[in-house]
């Protein structure tokens, strides 16, 4: 055999390799993927075609009516309807009147602010904006400076520039037989509040024989910034007041949104903490406080803020309709957050308390230092998941009468300048692109993270 | 710091008392206990106060009260002139109940069907599946409401022009016309032969169930089943002579007159809670499915099972345990969901309740802790169901 | 308002001790805060509606600038909370207002059971129907099995009911939270009949996509006298705004408008010179300046002018005085006399 093959001169021993022919054609290309893919059996075949069929009924006419048909200027309702309806189209002419929504543009994302004091609500945007992208991205620095700001810088330039600030004191502690209404008595007040804070704290300190001065430390650096941030509200800067119902559009659900997520985030994590505590009455407490919101609808809630709430309230004070709405979405959002956070806690491995306790870290310490960062980061999916559900939820407040991004352009419809039979279509379609453009990029960032903390522990 | 002055104070005469955990524990507690006490207190005080200054009344004396006004769709005996608040509230109660109910069983369908063509290898079946899913969970729910209602009320047409279905019933913007079946004399008979199809597949399944335990034959209990349960009432149903008539709509001058009316508002509730919870479930499904090993299958398939069984002995029951719990708060969700149905006018309990009663009568205390508290209990009576269903499917470990 | 949130929040939340000023007297609280804070409804032409710049305009709101103007001798001092039908009463009784000028009709268990105060009529109106034009329907009695759309929260529900019952009629009742949400499904043919105020009737016409396709029915089925409300147990405020409404009527039976009011200070008429707060005491006697009732008219004008401007023959809404007109011109509008 081995002398054979060596042997050149047989002739039918071929020498080279034949060349690669390509594929046949029916393995490869177009015909091939469709094979594999599409019908690659009669079950198949027939979802295939179904299938294609369902989009040629929806998709043409969709794109027909959103870019072909679609009317991008004019100034009134005439553009936007057939000459039946008192308009200029052709009878029978269907599509989309982009004209309506640009001439809202303003309105959806402002809602009634005044137009000359629109800025105030720019700069807002670009604070937030500006300050939370570099926050997202892993691996951009200055993390702790940059929550710094947006936690503690931008909610109080927030406040000042929506509202307008100028804020005025009166006091909430001594009676007014003791003294009149007004700035001076509301500092003395806070004077003595803080005496008594500083009191307790230093009592506990002296019955549990500890050190005084990190109590002092930390009662004088609360008290001290708290008082901070209130003579700065206090500051008149010369702005207008803006009274929060004529605050609309893609703002009101902003400001739902993100005050909802960023109050719910501190009461989440302590009734998460409280919901896994030793002490039956903390846990019983926050089992309680978590399964009532979650058992209940939000519209329930916010029916229950607007209408309910003012009577549980002492007689002369209000609130603000969107500081109720505020409230009760608060409070609902922290107990999905509880769960959340809570999930978060469980992940971690009991090895990680234990040797936190080990080294003598106090209970604060503990949670502070070593499980909740390794908890709150392991749930950023859920909480970005848990806010995009808030975004959608805060659609719900135009049933109590609040103007956010759908209230707004619902309310347009009744419009006599834009009233044609394609207005509300096209309304209903730029709310759902607009909805889903931000939910389907925060959703896309939740899982663009779920992979990035996923340490490949799993199997 | 605490545990670590109690582990060294331990038998120490000037131990401050401070310093014990358990005690501080105490403390914290008490002190929250009277926080929240002092909270619910003053809240409880401001209100009578509140309410005695501004002479409201007070009380359930109101459930008893005739409602006085008219709802569009009602599952009980409702009339506007008898007819108390303790009735609007059955009433709104039956709405939500039925909706959810509907509802669920709609989007669980739909959810598994997407949520298995996600991991489908047709391309084309699982873009679409894909498209579904992110278009559909990223847009309010409220959005979805309103854009199937004016949807379904465009598409509709308007009484006088109803679409004949023939026998199914008319279909026009005011709503389904079905016709209503009116049970005659001896409809009792194939109601009792329902019955009693249903216990007797119950005794066959346990009975063939032991029998395959004990010999390894397999018995035919799903078609036997559906035999005893449908056919069994069919023939009694036949032989009784056909006691069953409808009630058919005939057009009037509004809208039809007669049959049962399904209202465009509960079709469009139904369509919006359904298609958006359906995007949900379909994720999670996809997710259960995912979950089971591939091993899973390849070693049934090893043992010799075909891929049907597989499927339903080996992949489906071991998805369901990841399935379970996410679809239980999907479930619970759809549920609280259907309150907003009070955005279009389906009388459900939020919209006749805890809006019309609540506007009529003024008692914004009584009639939203009702609402909730009734959300509340249908939120733990799902999920004890549910607990119940999921321990039962749980894997029994050694 | 922010500083009452704010003493709110520190004082139950930290301190637990329930801060709050006692409004005993409506008047005095309005003049700290420097406005008048006026609830109305969320969006009915001629009565309140804003418009693309957040001003708001019509009757209801008028009135609430007669009464800024009564008060602080300038009808700009106003904030306007809108109110849904739902939220108005909560809204008063909390003090979040402080008058209700929302179309809200005077029934005897609100002025008694909800702890609030009906002042006058500044409207008197009743209920109808508006149906299609083209289904050719003349009377309200041929609405048998009709689907009617409607608001919740109202008197009309009841109304309605009461109406059709009475009449042995039968029909399909659609009720909404909102009234934007009523129209746009009467509008999309949801129902056959969408029945509210009359005067709502006009006003809501104009929202529909073709206003002229539909008819009010001459049927009027309840009285409905829609008035501005007030908390109970504030004589002195109940009096202002009582005699703000009077003045504007007497101010339109005595000839002064607000273009001639300056000239009508040197009438000889006596009548006018106690309006006019040229001769008498009138307005120490309600807590305010003498030329209160000067203000109203100067600012804002008549009850005649304001009717005219925002819902008159003249306007869109095209409603004929009728029960509106003077006592003396066959209405039901009396102003008793200032003296």
């Amino acid at each position: 055999m081995a002398d054979s093959a060596n042997n050149t001169s047989v002739s039918f021993v071929r020498e080279d390799m034949l060349e690669e022919s390509a594929a046949p054609s029916s393995s490869v290309g177009l015909v091939h993927w469709l094979r594999e893919n599409l019908f690659s059996n009669w079950f198949n075949s027939v979802l295939t075609l179904l299938v294609i069929y369902i989009l040629y009924v929806i998709i043409p006419p969709l794109i027909n009516f959103a870019f072909v048909e679609s009317i991008w200027s004019g100034t009134n309702r005439e553009v936007c309807a057939t000459e039946a309806q008192g308009g200029v189209r052709p009878d029978g002419w269907f599509g989309a009147c982009w004209a309506y929504t640009d001439a809202y543009f303003n309105q959806f994302i402002y809602g009634r602010y005044p137009d000359a004091e629109q800025w105030r609500v720019n700069i807002v945007f670009v604070m937030f904006f500006g300050g939370l992208a570099p926050l997202l991205v892993p691996s951009v620095p200055f993390k702790q400076a940059n929550i710094i700001f947006l936690s503690i810088v931008f909610p109080v330039a927030t406040f000042i520039l929506l509202t307008g600030g100028n804020l005025h004191y009166t006091g909430f502690l001594l009676p007014d037989a003791v003294m009149e209404p007004s700035a001076i008595r509301f500092w003395i007040d806070y004077v003595i509040l803080t005496l008594v804070v500083l009191a307790i704290g230093l009592g506990i300190a002296r019955g549990t024989h500890s050190d005084p001065l990190p109590t002092l430390k930390t009662v004088l650096g609360l008290m001290g910034g708290l008082a901070i941030i209130l003579v700065i509200f206090e500051i008149p800067f010369g702005l207008q007041t803006i009274e929060t119902d004529r605050w609309g559009g893609l703002l009101v659900t902003l400001v739902i949104a993100i005050t909802g997520i960023a109050v719910s985030l501190p009461i989440g994590i302590a009734l998460a903490l409280g919901r896994r505590s030793n002490m039956p009455i903390v846990k019983l407490f926050s089992v309680v406080f978590i399964e009532f919101w979650r058992g209940v609808p939000l519209i329930t809630v916010l029916f229950m803020s607007s209408v309910m709430l003012p009577l549980f309230l002492p007689e002369g004070v209000h609130f603000d309709k969107l500081l109720r709405a505020l409230i009760g979405v608060a409070l609902f959002s922290a107990a999905y957050m509880a769960e959340v956070v809570r999930g978060g806690l469980q992940a971690i491995p009991k090895g990680q308390y234990e040797g936190a306790m080990a080294l003598g870290l106090g209970f604060g310490q503990m949670m502070r230092m070593i499980i909740l960062p390794q908890a709150l980061t392991l749930v950023i999916p859920g909480i970005v998941n848990t806010f995009i559900g808030l975004f959608k939820d805060t659609t719900l407040v135009l049933i109590i009468g609040l103007f956010d991004f759908l209230g707004q352009i619902q309310s347009s419809f009744t419009d006599p300048t834009w009233a044609s039979p394609v207005q509300q279509t096209t309304g209903y379609m730029f709310a759902a692109f607009v909805y889903f453009c931000f939910c389907f990029g925060m959703s896309r960032y939740s899982a663009y993270m779920e992979r990035r903390l996923d340490t490949g522990h799993r199997s | 710091m605490a545990l670590q002055d109690v582990s060294q104070d331990v038998g120490q005469p000037k131990v401050a008392i401070f310093n014990d955990p358990k005690v501080r524990g105490w403390v914290y507690q008490v002190v929250l206990l009277v926080a929240i006490v002092y909270l619910v207190y003053a809240g409880v005080q401001n209100m009578f106060a509140n309410l005695a200054a501004q002479n409201i009344a007070s009380g359930f004396g109101f459930i008893g009260r005739n409602a006085g006004f008219a709802i569009s769709q009602s599952l009980l005996e409702y009339s506007q002139a008898e007819s108390s608040y303790g009735k609007v509230y059955m009433v709104g109660l039956l709405n939500t109940v039925s909706i959810a109910f509907i509802g669920v069983i709609l989007a669980t369908v739909m959810g598994f069907i997407i949520g298995i063509s996600r991991l489908s290898h047709n391309f084309v079946v699982r873009s679409v599946a894909t498209i579904y899913v992110e278009t559909f969970r990223n847009i309010p729910l409220l959005l979805h409401i309103f854009i199937w209602y004016f949807g379904v009320l465009r598409l509709l047409p308007q009484p006088k022009d109803s679409a004949n279905l023939g026998l199914l019933g008319l279909l026009n913007n005011r709503g389904w016309f079905a016709p209503k079946p009116i049970p005659q004399e001896l409809f009792f008979l194939t109601a009792a032969a329902f019955v009693v199809g249903i216990v007797l597949t119950f005794v066959i399944s346990r009975w063939a169930r032991q029998r395959q335990g004990k010999t390894g034959q397999q018995f035919p209990t799903f078609f036997a089943g559906l035999g005893l349960i449908i056919g069994l009432p069919f023939v009694i149903f036949l032989i009784s002579g056909l006691p069953l008539v409808f009630d058919y709509p005939v057009a009037g001058a509004f809208r039809p007159k007669g049959g049962m009316t399904v209202i465009p508002e509960f079709m469009a509730m139904l369509l919006a809670l359904s298609s958006y919870t359906a995007a949900f479930i379909a994720e999670i499904v996809r997710a259960g499915i995912l979950a089971v090993d591939k091993g899973q299958t390849e070693a049934s398939h090893a043992l010799g099972l075909r891929s049907g069984p597989t499927l339903r002995l080996v992949i489906i029951p071991q998805a369901m345990r990841v399935i379970i719990p996410p679809l239980t708060s999907q479930y619970l969700n759809l549920t609280k969901n259907s309150s907003l149905a009070v955005a279009i006018a389906y009388p459900d309990l939020v919209s006749v309740f805890a809006g019309t009663a609540l506007n009529q009568t003024g008692q914004a205390v009584e009639i939203l802790g009702m609402t909730m508290l009734t959300y509340l209990g249908l939120s733990l009576l799902t999920s004890a169901f549910m607990n119940w269903y999921n321990a039962r499917m749980a894997l029994v470990e050694r | 308002m922010t500083r009452k949130i704010l003493s709110a929040i520190v004082g139950t939340a930290v301190l637990g001790l329930a801060a709050g000023t006692a409004s005993a007297a409506t008047l005095d609280d309005v003049k700290g805060k420097g406005s008048l804070q006026c609830g109305v409804s969320q969006g009915l032409p001629g009565f309140s509606n804003p418009d693309q710049d957040g001003n708001w305009s019509g009757l209801d709101v008028d009135f609430c600038r007669a009464v800024a103007a009564a008060v602080f001798g300038d009808s700009s001092k106003v904030k306007y909370t809108p109110l849904s039908a739902k939220e108005r009463f909560t809204a008063l009784q909390s003090g979040d207002v402080d008058v209700l000028s929302r179309n809200t009709t005077w029934t005897m268990s609100r002025d008694t059971a909800l702890g609030l105060n009906f002042s006058v009529v500044n409207y008197y109106d009743g209920q109808g129907f508006m149906v299609r034009k083209d289904m050719g329907i003349n009377s309200a009695l041929e609405l048998s099995g009709a689907s009617i759309c409607t608001n919740t929260g109202t008197t009309t529900e009841l109304n309605v009911a009461d109406y059709f019952r009475a009449n042995k009629m039968d029909y399909e009742l659609v009720a909404f939270e909102k009234a934007d949400e009523v129209v746009a499904a009467y509008d999309a043919g949801r129902c056959d009949v969408y029945t509210t105020d009359q005067s709502g009737l006009y006003a809501q016409r104009l929202k529909l996509k073709d206003p002229g396709a539909h008819v009010v029915l001459p049927e009027i089925i309840s009285k409905e006298p829609l008035g501005p409300v007030v908390r109970q147990g504030d004589d002195q405020w109940l009096n202002i705004i009582k005699w703000t409404h009077f003045a504007m009527l007497n101010a339109e039976e005595l000839g002064v408008t607000s273009a001639n009011v300056d000239e009508m200070k040197n009438s000889d008429n006596p009548s006018v010179k106690r309006l006019l707060g040229t001769e008498g005491e009138f307005g120490g006697a309600i807590g305010l300046s003498n030329d209160w009732a000067y203000n109203i008219i100067k600012e804002v004008g008549n009850y005649a002018e304001t009717f005219d401007k925002n819902v008159g023959p003249d306007t869109q809404l095209g409603i004929a005085r009728g029960a509106n007109a003077q006592w003396n011109d066959g209405g039901l509008q009396y102003g008793p006399p200032i003296r």
